[in-house]
């Protein structure tokens, strides 16, 4: 984003002339992007740093205590809990969910016809609202044998599985579901990244007598590279974060075995209703977000070399 | 699906020429020709579809994918869509059985009316139109302001409005409440209103940057044009700008009222009052004392609206959805 050489630094610059020359109201066209940024966006983020650093139950003045705060949550037994169950969500996202649009965009780049047939599909659960997609799987995750996914499995010979009520089944159920919700947003990126894949490269590959292997492997992957380095952080950073489906499914049950560290600050801060800990809650957001920044740098340093290329 | 058609211009383009193509020589293969040449080429090549094993694999991984996709993806709405219209009880015997005693399809209307689905019907409805409508006016003016006016501090602001970009949300979640609860400076309390809703979904980095980049590569020979013509920074924005950008602004549309209708987390929080309330807020709270067959029909018809409207819009949906990897990247 090059801009047009800035205006010459007039010699002298009264309010009048700054009227004249557009100034003011480009200020007025400003108003709408400062103020909602300023106070929703901007102002919070400032917010919550100072909020950590302090106890407060929004009667009196804000008491300031230090790093009182971190120590209480860091003291908190729930945290190894809940930032385990953060950990080995976005693992179990990662196994089931990230192969899947890769195939998938693989395998639907390579169509003549019906694309935007193909493309549809694998989009419409992701149009589908996640809580009601919630209540519904929450449906299907019926562990009696007559439930919907029991019956499927009954068909088959397995089963039934307890899926939500059983703490080893609870959090695979939650990420299938999560995947499902999500994946194809993910197959629409990669597909958007392979349109540009330059014809010639797979020309090429032919004359040098590649098969249809060697050609995905050595020309359709190397050129997602980038996109496939950026999708796996933002993903991380997203599923770090998940707070629906733990809370609608199970609420962090069986016996915390979905508690997520968004769960817990949600149950910080508005769980008690008699006024939440927002010094807690405010604390616990700022070491995971200080954590995945620290994760999204260290990994962006290590394929560096690799995305370069 | 008459929906593919729609969501791919060219593709369609192609299609009626190689249909009146097809016409006129009354060959199926001069159509698919015609098609072919028109999209880019895949990993196949055609020497590789000459070959029997290749071609015939190929055809049976697309069928496969198709018919996973209609399985997985759509399987679970269809059997929403027939549950809903069918008794509790044989939902809850035999799940995966097609009506056996016959549909009932007085749950719909049953949802409609008795759980007052109306009412957070209009709500979501509202929630969704007034974010857009916030969204719009601060990324086509912020936008404005940054790639056409450029004033000497523009820099420093269009990176304050990137650097949100690397914010997680979990981190503006309980200061952003409390700003609702007593916005600085006015001293009101948003929470159980809409603007409580609106406002903050105006405070998308995203937007702003999507249509500031849009608006970059605007020729500028328009701008300096109608700048030497007379028109002040109003009329530039509204007569020349605004009208411009109108490819940008129906992706930067579509995806944020979606976002407002499948959010549950914010109007949670915001929207403490049931009748204020969004569908997404308020379903789960109706689940366990609602008929399940009727619950089951009010998830069919809290859905239907987002995917006509993705059925409707898909374009824009399919087309923009690569725009996060590339603004993000």
């Amino acid at each position: 984003m090059t801009s047009a050489a800035p205006p010459r630094r007039r010699p002298r610059r009264s309010p009048s002339t700054w009227v004249r020359g557009g100034g003011l109201s480009t200020l007025v066209l400003l108003l709408p992007m400062l103020l909602v940024f300023g106070l929703f966006s901007w102002w919070p983020i400032v917010r919550s740093f100072v909020m950590s650093l302090q106890v407060t139950n929004l009667v009196g003045p804000a008491e300031w205590v230090g790093l009182d705060n971190f120590q209480a949550v860091l003291a908190d037994p729930m945290l190894g809990t809940a930032l385990w169950n953060t950990v080995y969500f976005a693992l179990l996202a990662l196994i089931f969910g990230y192969p899947v649009p890769l195939v998938l965009a693989v395998l639907m780049s390579d169509l003549r016809r019906g694309k935007g047939v193909y493309s549809t599909l694998a989009y419409l659960p992701v149009v589908v609202p996640p809580a009601v997609a919630v209540l519904l799987w929450k449906f299907f995750y019926d562990a009696s044998p007559s439930g919907v996914f029991n019956t499927i499995l009954g068909w088959v010979g397995l089963g039934p599985v307890p899926w939500l009520e059983d703490t080893s089944w609870a959090m695979p159920s939650l990420v299938v579901e999560a995947t499902w919700a999500a994946a194809g947003g993910t197959v629409i990126i990669y597909l958007a990244a392979l349109v540009s894949v330059p014809p010639e490269l797979y020309d090429a590959a032919e004359i040098d007598g590649s098969g249809i292997w060697r050609k995905i492997w050595h020309v359709t992957l190397p050129q997602m590279r980038t996109i496939l380095l950026i999708t796996l952080v933002l993903q991380i950073i997203g599923t770090a974060q998940v707070f629906l489906e733990p809370y609608l499914f199970t609420d962090g049950g069986p016996d915390n075995s979905t508690t997520t560290l968004l769960l817990l600050v949600y149950d910080y801060a508005f769980g008690n209703s008699l006024g939440g800990d927002y010094g807690k809650a405010t604390a616990l957001s700022l070491m995971l977000a200080g954590g995945l920044a620290i994760l999204s740098a260290v990994y962006f340093r290590l394929t560096r070399r690799w995305s370069d290329s | 699906m008459s929906l593919d058609a729609p969501s791919r211009p060219a593709e369609v383009a192609a299609g009626t020429a190689a249909a009146a193509e097809a016409a006129a020589t009354g060959s199926r293969r001069a159509a698919r020709r015609a098609r072919r040449t028109e999209s880019s080429r895949g990993f196949t090549s055609a020497h590789d579809l000459r070959r029997p094993r290749v071609l015939w694999t190929r055809r049976l991984v697309n069928a496969l994918v198709l018919v996973g996709l209609v399985v997985v993806a759509l399987g679970p709405l269809l059997w929403l869509a027939k549950a809903a219209i069918t008794p509790t009880q044989d939902t809850l015997r035999n799940p995966m059985a097609f009506f056996p005693n016959g549909t009932d399809w007085a749950n719909l209307k049953t949802a409609w009316v008795d759980l007052d689905l109306g009412l957070y019907f209009v709500n979501t409805v509202v929630i969704a139109l007034g974010s857009w409508l916030t969204q719009m006016v601060v990324a086509t003016t912020g936008g404005y302001v940054l790639a056409i006016v450029r004033p000497r501090y523009g820099r420093v602001l269009y990176g304050l409005v990137l650097a949100t970009l690397f914010v997680p949300t979990v981190v503006l979640l309980v200061p952003l409440y409390l700003t609702v609860l007593d916005v600085p400076f006015v001293h009101v309390s948003l929470l159980n209103t809409f603007w409580g809703a609106f406002l903050p979904a105006g405070a998308s980095a995203f937007n702003v940057v999507l249509v500031k980049r849009f608006l970059d590569n605007l020729p500028r020979e328009i701008i300096e044009a109608a700048r030497v013509d007379g028109a002040g920074p109003f009329r530039l924005f509204v007569s020349i700008v605004l009208p411009m950008s109108r490819p940008i602004l129906g992706v930067v549309s579509v995806f944020a009222v979606l976002a407002a209708w499948k959010d549950f987390l914010w109007p949670l929080l915001v929207l403490p009052d049931p009748l204020m309330q969004p569908l997404s807020v308020r379903l789960p709270t109706l689940a366990p004392k609602t008929e399940l067959d009727v619950f089951l029909a009010a998830l069919l018809l809290s859905t239907a609206v987002p995917i006509v409207f993705f059925l409707v819009f898909s374009r824009f949906f399919l087309r923009g959805g690569g725009l996060g990897g590339a603004v993000k990247g």
